[in-house]
């Protein structure tokens, strides 16, 4: 397959999943400053949403103050800014059109369809009847791409490429879901000295479709070591950094074939971290650090399957 | 109701002056042969229903068309192409003449152009003035002496046709760089079977669907003679060319890779891509791009599209592009016409097809007839196309006639003349009902191991009555072409 096609579907599912994540950190960010107990000031909830993308000084030249409102038109639905909702569904178009005899017909269709219909959707038209509706049409959008994908796809190496893209972005997007959400909750906590708060700890499992798993896992009340054992170590739960590598790991051995390369050896050692680890000493290390050198990690295996796979276009 | 109304349909027709060969009904108002099937069937249809017909077609086209569309954002005028539902009908006899005439055509322009960059044998005769190919900005001097699988320079051409009588056929122009338009034909036939599958049930239409198959043998037959199993690649300018979805329709259909400049380079000797299994030699190119584009190494050095060093290893025979480097210095309008001395000089054969009269404006002579009578000619720029900056003389106001005299005067040698031609006209549906408008034909010749043409080929229509201009960007539309077996 031309180096070309593989880099181009590899980023297109990177767009969709990052678009979709990027929905839920704004909807968990949004449901949460609604919570009555939500102490902390808007500037606090929102503004390590800001990091992820680098945004933070392009957002105060052109926005000014932090706030919620402002933060979701940046992120949802700013052309301008390339981590925006509205610019990965862009880009994930523009890759699939560049690579529509490798894909199924309906998936262009439904890709193409969103694209159509995101450009007649602005904030304003949100902010009156509340921005939930925008973030579930994405998270639907993103679960047709998927599902039609699934459906119809030939099982070649442009649907390995494709899964491949999934993973390594979703694995990353939960990483710093959770390491944002994890610090924020704990820290209010602490200062305020309160029990665990059960609202906002389930708007954060709500955010990655975890809460009910975290009912059958556990069958418990909510407890943030517990949440972070869920998102990282369990191998069950589809949005967890296990769960991501595992689909990973074996997606590469599937492209690698009989050929072993280097990126293989960097996911199986990401791999075994996260199988073999346990929550306690992940916690006791420092869970902002292990959650950091994972993203640290993770993209380096992005670069690696560059360059194994994706000969440098000139 | 519906009776009355389909009736009116057929007035439409008749009130048009019997001056130009209808494709469909005899001087006398009777059906030719070919079309009896076909007409019995959308004549007994009350006109709602042809409505219906069109409707559901240009609702087919927009699907697949939706495409053309987006494609065209950001500044390109892409535009769907108009279907008309009333086919053009040819039947066995009629073809075979069409056939047999572009298959001599295409293997004697085939022969010239291996002559000219070879011997030049039919210079030394004088058959064909030196000039003509050495000035002409289509000749590639660096094609010299080099040897092309199986001599073939032009491996798909496009050969456009018009009838003025039963059994009169005109070339106007060979396409030998990188024609286009034949996704059309295989849509335009898809569609049809969708909208009218008795017709097809009811007589023995020539199926056109194995086009794709028959390219890819006859581009693996071209291979370096040294490969046994070619790897044949469709190179595209990219997604913003206008024709881009044929590429992506082609080489979807032939199971190939649909490549960039950007995925090929040039190492040891070989044409490689990049994939991610490492480089993959690549032997035989159908490419989609201009020679001037194809090597920034050799020709234009801005060219971001091409594969820098490509002519080198196409020099060495060790990788083949279709069409051949330099397969454009046949194809001008005034190479034109010497085309039937060709065909006599290396065919020894008398030409099946006829030329149209030219007068090549370099000439003093010539010049001087068609500045006297540029009211009844056509005036073409050699190196024109797609219909934009000619002169329908019969057509044109005097001021419009005199502006162009000035441009002709300015550069005499870019300028041929034709007669006006009286196109046949084919039966169209339009909104005044079923009436005759003009068209011509465009086969589509494949030379490899063999040389032949699939059955039919597009047939353009001048949707606006009286015009004689088919080409898409001046109101011209497009209808499938049916080749009737015996």
């Amino acid at each position: 397959m031309l180096s070309r096609t593989a880099q181009n579907l590899f980023w297109l599912s990177r767009y969709i999943e990052r678009a979709e994540n990027t929905a839920r950190l704004l909807d968990v960010t949004y449901r949460m400053s609604l919570l009555p107990s939500a102490a902390s000031e808007q500037d606090q909830q929102w503004r390590p949403l800001l990091m992820i993308g680098h945004g933070a000084e392009e957002f105060a030249a052109r926005y000014g103050l932090v706030s919620g409102e402002a933060v979701i038109e940046y992120m949802g639905f700013d052309a301008a800014n390339p981590s925006s909702i509205f610019a990965s569904v862009a880009a994930a178009r523009e890759n699939a059109r560049a690579e529509r005899s490798a894909i199924s017909t309906e998936m262009w269709e439904a890709l193409n369809a969103t694209w159509l219909e995101l450009q007649s959707k602005k904030y304003r038209d949100f902010a009156k009847d509340g921005v939930r509706g925008f973030f579930d049409w994405v998270k639907e959008r993103s679960h047709l791409f998927r599902g039609v994908t699934f459906g119809t796809m030939y099982r070649d190496d442009a649907f390995h490429f494709i899964r491949l893209g999934t993973f390594l972005e979703r694995g990353d997007n939960t990483a710093r879901i959770l390491d944002i959400k994890y610090h924020q909750l704990l820290l209010t906590q602490r200062i305020n000295g309160e029990p665990v708060d059960y609202f906002q700890w389930g708007a954060l499992l709500r955010s990655v479709s975890a809460f009910r798993a975290y009912r059958q896992a556990y069958h418990d009340t909510i407890d943030p070591r517990r949440i972070a054992e869920l998102l990282i170590l369990d191998a069950d739960m589809p949005r967890s950094l296990l769960y991501c590598f595992e689909e990973v790991l074996g997606t590469l051995a599937t492209l690698c074939g009989a050929r072993p390369r280097e990126c293989q050896r960097l996911a199986g050692e990401i791999h075994a971290s996260l199988k073999f680890g346990r929550i306690d000493q992940i916690v006791a290390g420092g869970l902002h650090d292990f959650l950091n050198g994972f993203l640290v990690r993770s993209n380096a295996l992005a670069a690696q399957i560059q360059s194994d796979f994706m000969m440098q276009l000139a | 109701m519906a009776r009355k109304q389909s009736a009116e349909t057929i007035v439409a027709e008749k009130k048009e002056a019997p001056r130009f060969f209808d494709e469909m009904r005899r001087t006398d108002g009777g059906i030719r042969t070919a079309y009896r099937d076909f007409w019995k069937l959308i004549e007994a249809m009350p006109r709602e229903h042809l409505l219906l017909k069109q409707a559901e077609a240009d609702a087919l086209f927009r699907r697949v068309g939706i495409t053309f569309l987006v494609y065209g954002e950001g500044g390109s005028t892409e535009r769907l192409i108009p279907f008309d539902i009333v086919p053009r009908i040819l039947d066995a006899t009629e073809w075979q003449l069409i056939e047999h005439g572009c298959v001599q055509r295409v293997r004697a322009l085939n022969a010239f152009l291996h002559d000219i960059y070879h011997e030049q044998e039919i210079l030394k005769a004088g058959m064909v003035p030196k000039e003509m190919v050495y000035r002409n900005p289509a000749y590639r001097p660096e094609m010299q002496g080099v040897d092309l699988a199986r001599r073939v320079y032009s491996h798909v051409s496009g050969i456009d046709i018009v009838r003025i009588g039963p059994a009169d056929f005109y070339v106007l122009e060979d396409n030998l760089r990188t024609p286009s338009g034949v996704s059309y034909v295989l849509e335009n036939r898809e569609v049809m079977m969708r909208l009218f599958p008795e017709a097809f049930a009811q007589q023995r239409v020539a199926p056109v669907g194995n086009y794709p198959e028959r390219l890819l043998h006859n581009l693996r037959a071209v291979s370096p003679s040294d490969v046994s199993e070619p790897t044949v690649v469709l190179l595209t300018p990219g997604r913003y060319n206008s024709a881009y979805f044929e590429h992506l329709f082609l080489a979807e259909q032939m199971g190939i890779e649909l490549v960039e400049g950007r995925d090929l380079f040039v190492r040891d000797g070989r044409v490689w891509m990049r994939t991610t299994e490492g480089p993959v030699r690549v032997d035989v190119i159908y490419r989609r791009i201009d020679d001037d584009f194809m090597d920034p190494l050799a020709f234009r050095a801005d060219s971001m599209l091409g594969v820098p060093g490509i002519l080198s290893v196409v020099r060495q025979g060790r990788v083949t592009l279709a069409n051949g480097f330099g397969a454009g210095v046949a194809d001008d309008k005034a190479m034109y016409s010497f085309v039937p001395e060709i065909i006599r000089f290396y065919l020894g054969e008398k030409p099946v097809l006829n030329n149209v009269e030219t007068w090549r404006l370099g000439e003093p002579d010539a010049r001087k007839y068609v500045l006297e009578h540029l009211h009844e000619l056509v005036v073409k720029e050699v190196h024109g196309s797609g219909g934009y900056g000619m002169l329908v003389g019969p057509a044109a106001t005097k001021a419009e006639r005199e502006a162009y005299k000035r441009r002709v005067l300015s550069d005499p040698g870019n300028f041929i003349a034709q007669p006006t031609l009286a196109l046949s006209t084919c039966p169209t549906f339009s909104k005044s009902g079923i009436a005759p408008r003009h068209v011509d034909l465009r086969p589509y010749v494949l030379s490899g191991e063999t040389t032949s043409v699939i059955p039919g080929g597009l047939t353009r229509v001048a949707l606006r009555e009286g015009s004689l201009v088919v080409n898409s960007s001046q109101g011209g539309g497009v209808k499938d072409t049916w080749v009737l077996e015996h």
